[in-house]
């Protein structure tokens, strides 16, 4: 598993990419009360904001890791948003990509790399 | 941040995992390991520990309940002389236009009057009396007490295992209490739509009592982020966000913090600053109001969200003052303004949501039920 700066991960089977946030993301997040899922089959630009995350408090998005499509989402989590509390790193996975690109993956952290990130 | 002050329950904050933030000047718990949701629910099912201690207390005194209660109507809109000794009351700081300064909650003690008033107005409301009521009326700010409240359908009982004369007290009752050994000031009252108490106690001994509340049964510490939940399902006003200078309390739909003896053909009519402006807004009517907000979604539509007459194309009629998830209905809530015309409950409107109109419903305020001990 690969690890983003901005704390989601990413699990990578040849040039498909699924995406989540990390167990540190969702305990900064707080209670998760709502998720916006891309339509499937969507271009992204990596850095293009494609799910939005609200928890009781406050809204915020997850970018796009890299340029590609959006192939799947995982519609669960729009029923039962709570899921990214509970199991973040598993089964609140939020959308699957293909990449365009996948030399753009080199750049992200390894676990160790990204526990020594949030320190 | 080092300059933010610290309450004395600072320490047991950091003790219980407090998630501290910055909020009005202070360095305060915005939520618990349990979290927002859970702290929530819990204040609903049980009882819940507010630290409050960032709002200003102040004590007035004079010459008598009559001198002190008179000067007081000078500066609110509301009946202070009419308050019998151990009753407190919601107010209002108004302004020459008739906006509101701040919102407080004022107790009658003996001759004295004991006001609380929010922390990031209260160094300008200390002005504001010291300068209208001075010399006749003494305005002491009370620098060296802490204010914790206990609120839920169990804080009662909690409350009165320390001192059974806790059960007695009823719904903006206020007195004093001996909880353990600690007196206290408590008033039956809060700002979470429970039934429960606010407690003044001195700095010295606010530690021990929290301590010694938290200690029983099913009562734990809550942050702000439930408390701000917990008042908007409750349909209360957050002073700066749905209350401010350039809101009347006609249009904030206070009407019902305005006793009549204040009001036109009342033995006490007006007196108070912004008072024409005030019966002009009772008697012509205002241009927009304050509702309650139901999103038909799931989204939640914060404040600042625009609110229109149309899915498409149609008219700006409102925007969002607060607005937020309302764990107690599982869904989101929200209040804001919108236009006269669209004020009555279940007028259908649309939020404009990242680009979106999504539905909204005016709703009937509270969205949760008051649990008052009447």
């Amino acid at each position: 598993m690969k690890f983003t700066e901005e704390h989601e991960w990413l699990r990578v089977e040849g040039d498909e990419i699924t995406v989540g946030i990390t167990i540190h993301a969702a305990e900064q997040l707080g209670d998760v009360v709502f998720v916006e899922l891309p339509s499937e089959g969507t271009v992204v630009s990596k850095d293009d904001e494609v799910v939005v995350i609200e928890s009781v408090k406050a809204a915020s998005d997850i970018l796009a890791p890299i340029d590609g499509e959006i192939i799947e989402v995982n519609s669960a989590l729009t029923d039962n948003p709570a899921m990214v509390n509970d199991d973040p790193q598993g089964e609140a996975w939020f959308f699957k990509m293909k990449a365009s690109d996948p030399s753009q993956m080199d750049e992200f952290m390894d676990e160790a790399a990204y526990q020594k990130f949030i320190g | 941040m080092s300059d933010l002050h610290q309450t004395p329950l600072y320490e047991l904050h950091l003790e219980l995992g407090g998630k501290m933030v910055p909020f009005a000047g202070y360095s305060m718990p915005v939520q618990y390991p349990m979290g927002v949701m859970k702290e929530h629910l819990h204040t609903r099912s049980q009882a819940g520990l507010f630290d409050v201690s960032h709002m200003g207390q102040v004590m007035l005194s004079g010459a008598s309940w009559e001198a002190v209660a008179a000067a007081f109507e000078t500066l609110v809109p509301m009946d202070v002389l009419g308050l019998a000794d151990g009753r407190q009351r919601y107010g209002l700081f108004t302004n020459d236009t008739g906006g509101i300064e701040d919102d407080l909650m004022f107790a009658r003690r003996g001759d004295d009057l004991f006001v609380v008033v929010n922390a990031a107005c209260k160094g300008a409301d200390i002005a504001r009396m010291k300068a209208a009521l001075e010399p006749e009326v003494t305005v002491t700010p009370i620098t060296d007490r802490a204010l914790i409240a206990v609120q839920g359908p169990t804080a009662a009982a909690a409350v009165a295992s320390l001192d059974a004369a806790a059960a007695d007290m009823r719904f903006m009752d206020f007195g004093t209490l001996n909880l353990d050994g600690i007196e206290v000031w408590a008033s039956r009252s809060g700002y979470t739509g429970e039934d429960g108490f606010e407690i003044s106690v001195a700095d010295a001994e606010a530690e021990t009592l929290a301590r010694r509340l938290l200690a029983l049964d099913g009562v734990e510490a809550i942050g702000l982020g439930a408390r701000d939940s917990l008042r908007l399902e409750a349909g209360l006003c957050l002073y700066g966000n749905d209350i401010d200078a350039q809101t009347n309390p006609v249009e904030a739909s206070l009407t019902w913090a305005i006793q009549k003896v204040r009001r036109k053909g009342g033995d006490r009519e007006g007196g108070y600053p912004g008072a024409d402006a005030v019966q002009k807004a009772f008697e012509g009517g205002v241009a927009r109001k304050r509702v309650g907000l139901a999103p038909q979604g799931r989204a939640p539509m914060r404040e600042g969200t625009q609110l229109y007459d149309a899915e498409d194309g149609g008219r700006l009629v409102g925007s969002v003052t607060s607005g937020s998830f309302g764990p107690t209905l599982g869904g989101p809530v929200a209040m804001g303004y919108v236009g006269d015309e669209y004020a009555s409950v279940d007028t259908a409107l649309w939020g404009e949501v990242r680009g979106k109109r999504l539905p909204v419903r005016v709703a009937k305020l509270p969205f949760v039920a008051a649990n008052f001990k009447r």
